[in-house]
């Protein structure tokens, strides 16, 4: 216990430069994956049938493979096979792929969960605008819109909260996020060697790190709920 | 003020509506009826260009919508529906608005009216139909009468020239249907043009000026309700109906 008390400072702001990686990697992911989302949830709504049909196929592919695999091969295939090591060597590089993969699998998850809001609105809403005589995009945006963001607001927050526990993954290309910066105290970092407890302790900044977040989340929820 | 020729729609090669002609003058109340399947919601639907016809030929307020199947621009046709009104059998209120704001928002992006003019027209509108104390409720807060009122207020809003309900009391129990129904009795008085498809027989013989009794997507029968009701065919319906 005392050693873990002499420990603990050197520890805390290891840990705390790894996290900044994790949250840095969290934040470039749902920024992209969330526009990308669309993009998607578009394409696999297609009346051309190819767009639709490929969209989804790829959709597929990510959904149902591991997103570790796909990281490893993201961050590994255009140097060992291609003999093009487009990411370069280095935290920068590795971060860059880890986005990459993040961003693409993320995306795919979310453009079905967008697929779904968009669907979920009855056909009554959109027939009510035409009447009215609004146009395509004015029932998009003054009818559609909210009714959608009030139907996804819940599987993405499941989504997200997933996300911060998935950043995790990008340790199997040794991008240096927190559970790398635990681990190195296993090996021995910092003189301190044999020490398994801080990787334990990287437990508590995803937990902290989710309470925030489920409070914002529901927070927006709630605020959504004004009406059925 | 509407003239609909020859009409014809099919789904999936089952013809639904196999030539349809309807003339509606100024002012005149024209009551639907008709078994379920007959088509009448299908006429009504095409009519407010919510599906589009295979042939004919639908003239509202002396502009053409659709001439011999063939449509015109998608601007100019929402230009010409503009003329109709049209309220539906489940109300379809935009349910993250409130009631004023339901009857407000088409009537600034649509017709460019300013946020108070379109508020204090909406709130004459909501008095007409006996609401004018819940313009700040949101749909899930009212009973199915009071929705269906406000959802013809909604249609009220942009002044068509034709007001069209599909079945507007059908989702409703008996005590709501009076109060829709007691709505509809009012615009009648008002000389407004409309069209009713409607189970209600006592209301449609009430208020109609003319009555017009479809069948497999024909119409059978057609004219005064006193001659109409009359009809062997429509006997046989009413008879089939209760
Ligand atoms: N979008 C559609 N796709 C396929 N078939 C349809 C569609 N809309 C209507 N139909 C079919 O067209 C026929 C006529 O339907 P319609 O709704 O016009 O009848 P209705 O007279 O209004 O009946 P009800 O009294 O039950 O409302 C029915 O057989 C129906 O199944
Ligand atoms: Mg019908």
């Amino acid at each position: 216990m005392e050693l873990i008390l002499q420990q603990m400072p050197i520890v805390i702001s290891s840990l705390n430069v790894g996290f900044l990686q994790t949250l840095r990697l969290f934040f470039v992911t749902l920024l992209g994956a969330v526009p990308l989302g669309l993009v998607i949830a578009f394409g696999s709504m297609s009346k051309f049938k190819p767009l639709s049909i490929f969209t989804r196929v790829i959709v597929w592919i990510v959904r149902g493979s591991p997103l570790m695999i796909q990281l490893l091969i993201i961050y590994y295939f255009p140097g060992l096979v291609l003999h093009n090591p487009i990411w370069g060597g280095g935290e920068s590089g590795r971060f860059l792929a880890a986005a990459v993969a993040f961003i693409i699998n993320y995306a795919c998850y979310f453009s079905e969960i967008y697929r779904g809001g968009i669907q979920s609105i009855p056909v009554g809403q959109i027939e009510a605008g035409k009447v009215l005589g609004m146009t395509k995009s004015q029932i998009f945006w003054r009818v559609k819109l909210v009714q959608v963001i009030k139907a996804i607001v819940p599987p993405m927050s499941n989504e997200i909260i997933t996300l911060v526990k998935d950043t995790s993954l990008a340790r199997i290309i040794a991008l240096q996020e927190i559970i790398w910066a635990g681990q190195a105290f296993m090996k021995g970092s910092q003189g301190i060697s044999g020490a398994i407890w801080p990787m334990f302790f990287t437990g508590v900044y995803y937990l902290a790190c989710n309470g925030i977040l489920t409070l914002l989340l529901g927070w927006v929820e709630k605020k959504l709920n004004y009406y059925q | 003020m509407l003239n609909a020729v020859d009409l014809k729609k099919s789904f999936d090669g089952l013809g639904v509506l196999r030539g349809v002609s309807l003339r509606v003058e100024q002012g005149e109340v024209v009551a639907v009826i008709g078994k379920s399947g007959s088509g009448k919601s299908t006429l009504l639907r095409c009519l407010n260009n919510l599906e589009r016809v295979d042939g004919g030929t639908i003239e509202i307020g002396g502009q053409t919508l659709v001439k011999d199947g063939v449509y015109g621009p998608p601007k100019e046709q929402r230009k010409i529906c503009l003329k109709m009104g049209y309220v539906f059998q489940n109300f379809n209120l935009f349910p993250h608005m409130n009631v004023l704001r339901n009857l407000t928002e088409a009537q600034r992006c649509v017709l460019g009216r300013s946020k108070e003019q379109a508020e204090s027209y909406a709130r004459q509108l909501l008095k007409k139909v006996g609401l004018e104390d819940k313009e700040a409720a949101y749909p899930c807060q009212l009973s199915g009468g009071q929705q269906q009122r406000v959802a013809i207020a909604r249609a009220l809003a942009l002044d068509p020239e034709i007001l069209c309900f599909d079945e507007p009391t059908s989702a409703l129990d008996p005590l709501l249907t009076q109060e829709v129904l007691g709505v509809i009795r009012a615009l009648t008085l008002e000389k407004r043009t409309m069209v009713v498809v409607t189970h209600e027989m006592n209301f449609a013989r009430e208020v109609a000026d003319r009555v017009v009794f479809m069948e497999n997507g024909v119409i059978v029968a057609e004219g005064k309700p006193e001659e109409v009701f009359e009809s062997d065919k429509v006997k046989a319906f009413i008879g089939l109906g209760d």
